[in-house]
């Protein structure tokens, strides 16, 4: 793998040493402040932010809107755009809104349904699936072509991610879709958040056997639990999510004020132990409305200081 | 086939209740199938209102017509020399049978008796699930016989989804997920290593999206 954007991120995989992303979610209003607020704490922790684009289908502050903020800030961000909301025309045209701000990574999601949020009766979209529009942003730029065929005049340079979920079901297709997401031209991968390490484990093993650590970076995604509930939560209720039930019991086994602490403990262990993962080349830290605790956890797990241009 | 749903008596009633002489016309083909609209449905609508507009007092003329097709004009000619009488119509047909009468007798109010739902199968007597958007172009052949289009939830011609579960779609335990379906079929017929090939970007121009759709056959038509 060789450099092929202006994306420090990539700059950072590229050496060799472990990148750690971490992502906001924009607010349901428009103050600005909502999100460099969060952005603040977290950047000298992080190489770079993703920004999340209608996450739940709950109508949000818009991802390229937060993101040109991050990048007025000096923060790198990462534009995670899904293609349940627009059609082919509007994403390369939200892709070159973002070009034209300098903003060089974006994440290729499907985006949950909408059933989900606050717009249940709304249409979906879905003109293209998400293998597609990692398709389509490499056209635009390696190409420096429309998808209708047509030059496009500054290309956009953006080194391009996917989302890897290791716990979907059927697991015996997870990694020939990551291979998928390879030839579709993903350059980097975040994944699903990580509770079953031994599964995930077996699932980048996998993915060893068929050289793919070799030509994506795959930078494992963790959360921290805030308590049990929301450990419970997210077994029970959100879809493809893998939490094992001795996880569940750790954090019940501890008192409730104490249960922030070990949350955060697990991550780190989490973290830890991953490090030693072949094939791991960093982390994305999705700290879901707790963003004051990213620092923390990078600091815990040996991932601080950054690295410096 | 299409597969209709009855509309709840009270909207029903709602759009006709200002009508002395109505005709309740049932359609023969897919609507009798699930049984929606077909000639039992028809009488059974028929007698409800009969007996609305008996409890409020109304004298009224209801009458029953089950066609054999409501989307051939050749069927819809058999009630011409007797719509005259009535002054409201409702169609038990779907809504294309519904638009083509209303086209053939334009002069008469033509009222829905079904809410039109999707093209599908008869899974057992009473339960109903789709099949095909008729998009257009088929893609059936590389996806193990079954339509991501209209059984996936993203009509992801990539997927499966990250939220597949168990083999169930994240929207809903209730219903399966098509990419675990595709997936169990290509294995069935040990062609799982095509699950690999990338499905190019549709060309959604053939479906809604291309704007009313048309087929004109030179080599048949008249
Ligand atoms: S779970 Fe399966 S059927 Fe549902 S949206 Fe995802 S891929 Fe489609």
């Amino acid at each position: 793998m060789s450099v092929k954007t202006p994306s420090r991120l990539e700059k950072i995989l590229d050496s060799g040493q472990l990148a750690v992303t971490s992502e906001c979610g924009p607010p349901r209003g428009s103050d600005p402040e909502a999100i460099t607020k969060k952005a603040k704490m977290i950047r000298n922790y992080v190489d770079a932010i993703n920004i999340t684009d209608n996450q739940t289908s709950v109508t949000r502050l818009c991802s390229l809107a937060a993101c040109i903020h991050l990048k007025l800030m000096g923060i790198e961000p990462t534009l995670q755009m899904v293609v349940r909301d627009r059609n082919r025309i509007a994403l390369q045209s939200d892709i070159l809104g973002a070009a034209s701000f300098d903003i060089h990574n974006i994440l290729c999601l499907s985006g949950d349904h909408q059933k989900f949020g606050d717009c249940p009766q709304g249409q979906n979209v879905f003109d293209i699936d998400s293998m597609q529009l990692i398709q389509t942003v490499r056209h635009m730029r390696d190409e420096g072509k429309f998808l209708g065929g047509d030059d496009i005049q500054r290309p956009p340079q953006m080194f391009v991610g996917a989302a890897a979920n290791p716990f979907a079901d059927p697991f015996e297709i997870r990694v020939p879709r990551l291979a998928k997401k390879v030839a579709a031209g993903a350059e980097f991968i975040q994944t699903q958040c990580i509770y079953n390490l031994d599964k995930f484990e077996l699932w980048m093993k996998q993915a060893r056997d068929r050289g793919l650590h070799e030509k994506i970076y795959i930078l494992a995604g963790v959360t921290p639990f805030k308590s049990v509930g929301m450990a419970k939560y997210m077994k029970n209720r959100v879809p493809g999510m893998d939490v094992p039930d001795d996880v569940v019991k750790r954090m019940a086994g501890v008192p409730k004020e104490k249960q922030p602490e070990e949350g955060i403990a697990i991550c780190v262990e989490t973290i830890q132990r991953l490090k030693e993962c072949e094939g791991v080349r960093g982390f994305h830290i999705m700290a879901i409305e707790w963003e004051e605790k990213v620092p923390e956890i990078v600091e815990r797990s040996g991932l601080y200081p950054r690295p410096r241009d | 086939m299409i597969i209709a749903e009855k509309k709840p008596i009270e909207e029903v009633i709602e759009m006709v209740k200002d009508f002395r002489k109505i005709l309740i016309v049932g359609c023969n083909e897919c609507v009798t199938v699930c049984e929606a609209g077909g000639k039992r449905e028809v009488a059974v609508l028929a007698s409800s209102l009969r007996m609305y507009f008996m409890n409020q007092g109304k004298d009224t003329q209801i009458d029953e017509v089950t066609l054999e097709r409501q989307c051939d004009r050749e069927y819809l000619e058999e009630i011409r020399n007797r719509i005259e009488q009535y002054d409201v119509v409702i169609s038990l047909a779907c809504g294309v049978g519904v638009q083509f009468l209303a086209e053939t007798y334009s002069r008469f109010p033509v009222y829905p008796g079904v809410n039109t739902c999707f093209m599908g199968v008869t899974e057992e007597r009473g339960v109903w699930s789709e099949r095909c958007q008729g998009c257009g172009q088929c893609i059936l052949g590389s996806t193990g016989g079954i339509c991501p289009i209209s059984r996936c939830a993203k009509r992801l011609l990539n997927g499966p989804c990250g939220g597949s579960t168990k083999g169930k779609c994240e929207i809903s335990k209730d219903l399966d997920c098509a990419w675990q379906l595709i997936i169990d079929r290509l294995k069935e017929l040990d062609r799982l290593d095509e699950y690999e090939q990338i499905a190019p970007i549709k060309d959604w121009s053939t479906e809604r999206a291309g704007g009313p759709r048309r087929v004109v056959r030179e080599d048949v038509r008249q």
